[in-house]
């Protein structure tokens, strides 16, 4: 059997048409957040949208490229590709440039890049690659358990080093994926609870939680049939729940830095910071706010022409999106945006290969996660988190890794018919 | 659960999150209006409320500075629209390039935003902020700013009270964002040691403004604004009676003066001679002023009493005598014959031989040679360091050597050489009492500044302790909470060592080299110094305290290049320490108007070199 090169008629073109419009809208609302109508020359931002532009040429390159390759490279070089960015954040550790805080940042001739943004598919085609291999069997076996979650802490641990909580917390997302693989539902219930909890201990005083907690037991074992392992089960569940609540505060005042505090007490509304994380989110509000159900109009936010939000071309690009289309707008994108994962998630289900599933699912998932971190923020219902809204936001090194991430997958899922006819012919 | 239900549960997941997400649009952008009314045509304009600056008076509660209204005319530059320059200027009283120049100079600054405000200009006339108000709607982008400067009630104490400027970028830094371009911040003296408290917590003010520049109203009634704290006031430990008599003696002279209530450690009066108006650095002229102090050659700014070191002279043979018995070497009735000097020291014509108590009083310079060759030769010690180790640690008991920890900046640490100086100078064990007897009468490598001239004499009035020496009283009305302020540092001499040598201290004024500063009625102890040094003539040097039982007063005065401790510093001293004891000074006037009279800087043409 010869490896042919897919047919153009077989890339998901849905996909594809997708990704441009959202680059295309991205383009046009990073012009919209640094337009200037007098005195153009005082912002030097106003490039912005002309190396975005330089940018989206650069990835539909790249990504043509990506399409070009034979599928089995990425299988192939999956390791080699998730050493080389695990190589590349330590590379930032010793060597990085400090950019707001965070030392993500490695200084390339001019270009300044991210490798954070990279592990992000490096780590996804390991994970992918491992959990496809002979006789690995996700759901039974401990020791493969174990080593998936390596390959997913590694890099976390040293870009948390780096102080980019953001990106860190991006690759749980990959919790989703092995329970697509395997992992039990209840953990995710469990982890779930065990956030509800934690944002309780930070409102309320830990005792009546743990009250609270002892009633709802208490309840619980009057309503079933007790046996005496439920009982101690139950037992230990509240305790541990009592133990977890009254150490949160502790991590809370001792472990996390103050801005992260900060930013947790704004949303919690316990706190107001009008001039740092409360003050961008507030502008974001307002920003949004007055947008409503039509928009103001294109270039037309009077919120934008006074640049009262701050980061608005990259993190609070929302804010654009919800003040020049409105509450329409922003129905529009969010739909596309659910249409792109829902196509997204067909796509990883219909591939016959493992390895493409779990790297499809993988894409998913980054995707679904910088979603819910980067609208919730503007909209005040989630911590004040520096990621990007994929695709829309400005950002060589997003948009780039963004681009490479997407593009394997339409690649892996553009071989399926070959890998049809190759097992009938 | 299988797979296929597994990705339903995630598409469920992704649904049920936009679903929250388009509801809590739908609240925000159509059900919820007021976001539209903070938005329309109102934009948001941040005011600073600066908190009034914390007030410094005296001991006894006299008001030394205070606080007066200036008006800074500020700028956001982004909402700078449709200026009539021409105007503006005219208003401003400046030339159209003077108008770029400033804009350029602007956007240079470091933390330049055209959405924050920035000074325009600093300081302006009342009559310019008159016709500016009146002109405010057309000059969109232009707002007055209202803060203070410091005046100054009395023209004394300069050194101590320090002055305020603008912050520099690295205060800017350094305080994570808290300073503005352009905030002041102390930047010598008490102003800079006690900014903190001074300073104040600057206040929020947030308003919406429309495109007119007219105020529309609070934002949100005021539900972000935060009120600004105002400074604390500070009591300082000088007394201003004294430090202006002390100033007024000091006029024509180059030295300083140094007064410590002993017991509290409270400095009474610090004078540096020459020194200048504290109200030449304020306002618009603060910096031209600044610099012609700086390029002044009697250098005025120079805070002579906490960092210049001298050599102690002869003041330095009470600290022998203590360090003598200490190490067993001398006792009271230890006596030395004088044949007018001591090998190549020499000394003036007095009575001999001479026990310790007459050999202060006369201040026998062979006496207190073979004190410093019985220490260092001391058989005790096998070798020569060891011995003069503890010398050193006597020494640097007294506070000498190192600095002491007044809350003022720039303090010195004097010159107080460890055994490692003369060992690398000499070769280890190759240098003994002889190499270095000079130093047993306050020369050679020994250096003292007044402020730790007065913490020896402070130590020694208390019989033993001293207590690190402080210009601020009370914050607040509470005591300074520094506990280093409020803690005995005891020397390494026994209390029962003091009194001898205190009986000689006050022969020194009763029937001594100090005659001329006795005061009636009053015990006094006290001992003159002349320091010869490289510069030209001798310092005239002199420490005492007052009274001999339960001292309310220790004060050292140094005179540079003025001969004899009995001639400058000794009257001097004696008539401060009469002002602070008794509340008058005027009891001898003859004295008093020869010591205000004396002019001392045509004497010698090296003062203009004399302090390094």
């Amino acid at each position: 059997m010869t490896v042919q090169q897919p047919k153009p008629s077989r890339i998901d073109w849905i996909t594809l048409l997708l990704y441009y419009i959202f680059v295309i809208g991205g383009l046009l609302c990073i012009y919209a957040s640094v337009y200037k109508e007098t005195n153009p020359n005082i912002w030097d931002g106003s490039m912005n949208y002309g190396k975005q532009l330089v940018w989206i040429g650069i990835s539909s390159f790249i990504g043509l490229m990506i399409l070009l390759i034979d599928e089995k490279f990425f299988y192939a070089f999956a390791y080699p590709i998730y050493g080389i960015t695990i190589l590349l954040l330590i590379l930032v550790l010793v060597a990085g440039t400090t950019v707001k805080g965070s030392s993500s940042w490695i200084e390339l001739g001019g270009f300044r890049i991210q490798p954070a943004e990279f592990a992000k598919f490096g780590t996804a085609l390991a994970l992918a690659r491992f959990l496809s291999g002979y006789n690995v069997n996700f759901e039974k076996d401990r020791k493969i358990q174990l080593l998936s979650g390596g390959i997913i802490i590694l890099p976390m641990l040293i870009i948390l080093l780096q102080n980019e909580t953001g990106s860190t917390l991006v690759f749980t997302s990959f919790i989703l994926v092995l329970y697509r693989e395997g992992l039990p539902g209840w953990i995710l219930f469990v982890g779930f609870m065990l956030a509800v909890l934690a944002v309780m201990a930070l409102l309320m005083p830990p005792i009546y939680i743990i009250i609270g907690l002892a009633v709802l037991a208490v309840i619980f074992l009057l309503l079933v049939r007790r046996t005496a392992q439920l009982i101690w089960l139950t037992f230990g569940v509240v305790i541990l729940a009592g133990a977890m609540v009254s150490s949160i505060d502790y991590v809370f005042e001792n472990v996390m830095q103050a801005h992260q505090r900060t930013r947790i007490n704004v949303l919690l509304g316990k706190e107001v910071d009008i001039k740092g994380a409360g003050y961008n989110v507030q502008q974001s509000k307002i920003a949004i706010g007055s947008g409503g159900v039509w928009g103001k109009g294109f270039l037309q936010g009077t919120q934008n022409k006074f640049r009262f939000v701050p980061e608005q071309s990259t993190d609070f690009i929302f804010c654009t999106i919800g003040e020049e289309y409105g509450f329409a707008g922003s129905l529009v994108f969010i739909v596309l945006y659910m249409i792109l994962l829902y196509r997204l998630l067909m796509m990883a289900e219909r591939q016959r290969q493992k390895f493409n599933r779990i790297y499809g699912y993988s894409v998913v998932c980054i995707l679904f996660f910088h979603f819910v971190i980067n609208v919730g923020m503007t909209l005040g219902l989630m911590p004040v988190i520096g990621i990007p809204l994929p695709f829309i936001s400005y950002g060589g090194s997003a948009l780039l890794s963004f681009t490479v991430l997407l593009f394997i997958f339409i690649r892996l899922d553009a071989n399926r018919v070959n890998e049809l006819r190759g097992a009938y012919d | 659960m299988n797979n296929y239900a597994k990705q339903r549960t995630l598409l469920l997941i992704f649904i049920g999150v936009a679903l929250v997400y388009v509801s809590r649009l739908f609240y925000i952008q159509i059900v919820d209006t007021s976001y539209v009314f903070y938005a329309q045509n109102n934009v948001l304009q941040e005011q600073t409320i600066y908190p009034a600056r914390g007030l410094i008076y005296d001991r006894n509660g006299e008001l030394l500075v205070y606080n007066d209204a200036i008006y800074d005319l500020s700028v956001i530059p982004e909402q700078v629209k449709n200026l009539d320059t021409l105007s503006f200027c005219k208003v401003l009283n400046i030339d159209k390039e003077e108008f770029i120049n400033t804009w350029a100079r602007l956007k240079r600054q470091k933390g330049y935003s055209p959405w924050k405000p920035i000074v325009f200009q600093r300081q302006i006339t009342i009559p310019t902020y008159a016709a500016f108000q009146e002109k405010l709607f057309d000059f969109q982008g232009f707002f007055v700013e209202v803060r203070t400067d410091r005046k100054y009630k009395h023209n004394n104490a300069a050194h101590v009270m320090g002055y305020i400027g603008e912050v520099t970028d690295r205060d800017i830094e350094k305080s994570n964002g808290y300073y503005r371009m352009g905030d002041f911040i102390g930047i010598s003296g008490v102003e800079r040691t006690y900014e903190k408290e001074l300073g104040g917590i600057k206040g929020t003010r947030y308003v919406l403004v429309d495109s007119k520049n007219r105020t529309q109203g609070r934002y949100k009634n005021g539900e972000f604004d935060t009120a600004a704290i105002a400074g604390k006031n500070i009591n300082l430990s000088i007394d201003q009676n004294l430090q202006a008599l002390g100033e007024a003696l000091l006029m024509n002279k180059t030295g300083s003066v140094v007064a410590i209530e002993p017991k509290t450690g409270e400095v009474l009066a610090l004078i540096s001679s020459p020194t200048y108006d504290p109200n030449l650095l304020v306002g618009r002229e603060r910096g031209n002023k600044y610099m012609e102090l700086l390029k002044d050659p009697s250098k005025p700014l120079f805070n002579r009493p906490i960092s210049a070191p001298y050599p102690p002279g002869s003041i330095f043979k009470v600290i022998m005598s203590l360090m003598g018995q200490q190490e067993q070497v001398l006792n009271q009735n230890t006596t030395y014959g004088c044949h007018r000097g001591y090998l190549f020291v020499g000394c003036h014509a007095h009575g001999s031989p001479l026990a310790l108590r007459g050999a202060i009083a006369v201040s026998c310079n062979a006496y207190f040679c073979q004190v410093y060759r019985s220490l260092i030769n001391n058989p005790k010690y096998k070798y020569v360091e060891d011995a003069y180790n503890q010398f050193y640690k006597h020494a640097y008991s007294f506070g000498m050597g190192h600095a002491l920890g007044i809350d003022l900046y720039g303090e010195g640490p004097g010159v107080l050489k460890k055994a490692e100086y003369f060992d690398k100078l000499y070769g280890r064990h190759h240098w003994q009492a002889l190499t270095t007897i000079s130093m047993g009468i306050g020369q050679g490598e020994l250096g003292i500044t007044p402020l730790q001239m007065a913490n020896a004499t402070a130590a020694v009035a208390n019989r033993g302790y001293y207590i690190t020496p402080h210009i601020v009283k009370r914050i607040n009305n509470h005591a300074n909470p520094n506990p280093e302020y409020n803690t005995k540092h005891w020397t390494t001499i026994d209390t029962s060592y003091f009194p001898i040598v205190i009986e000689g201290m006050q022969d020194v004024i009763e029937h001594g080299t100090a005659y001329i500063a006795k005061i009636p009625g009053i015990e006094i102890c006290g001992k003159t110094g002349t320091a010869q040094n490289p510069h030209g003539k001798d310092h005239s040097i002199f420490f005492a305290f007052a009274p001999k039982n339960n001292p309310k007063i220790a004060i050292a005065v140094v005179i540079e290049n003025s001969g004899f401790g009995a001639t400058w510093a000794a009257p001097i001293a004696s008539l401060m320490m009469e002002q602070y004891l008794t509340g008058k000074h005027d009891t001898r006037k003859d004295l008093l108007e020869r010591m205000l009279k004396g002019n001392l800087t045509h004497r010698n043409d090296s003062t203009t070199t004399k302090t390094k």
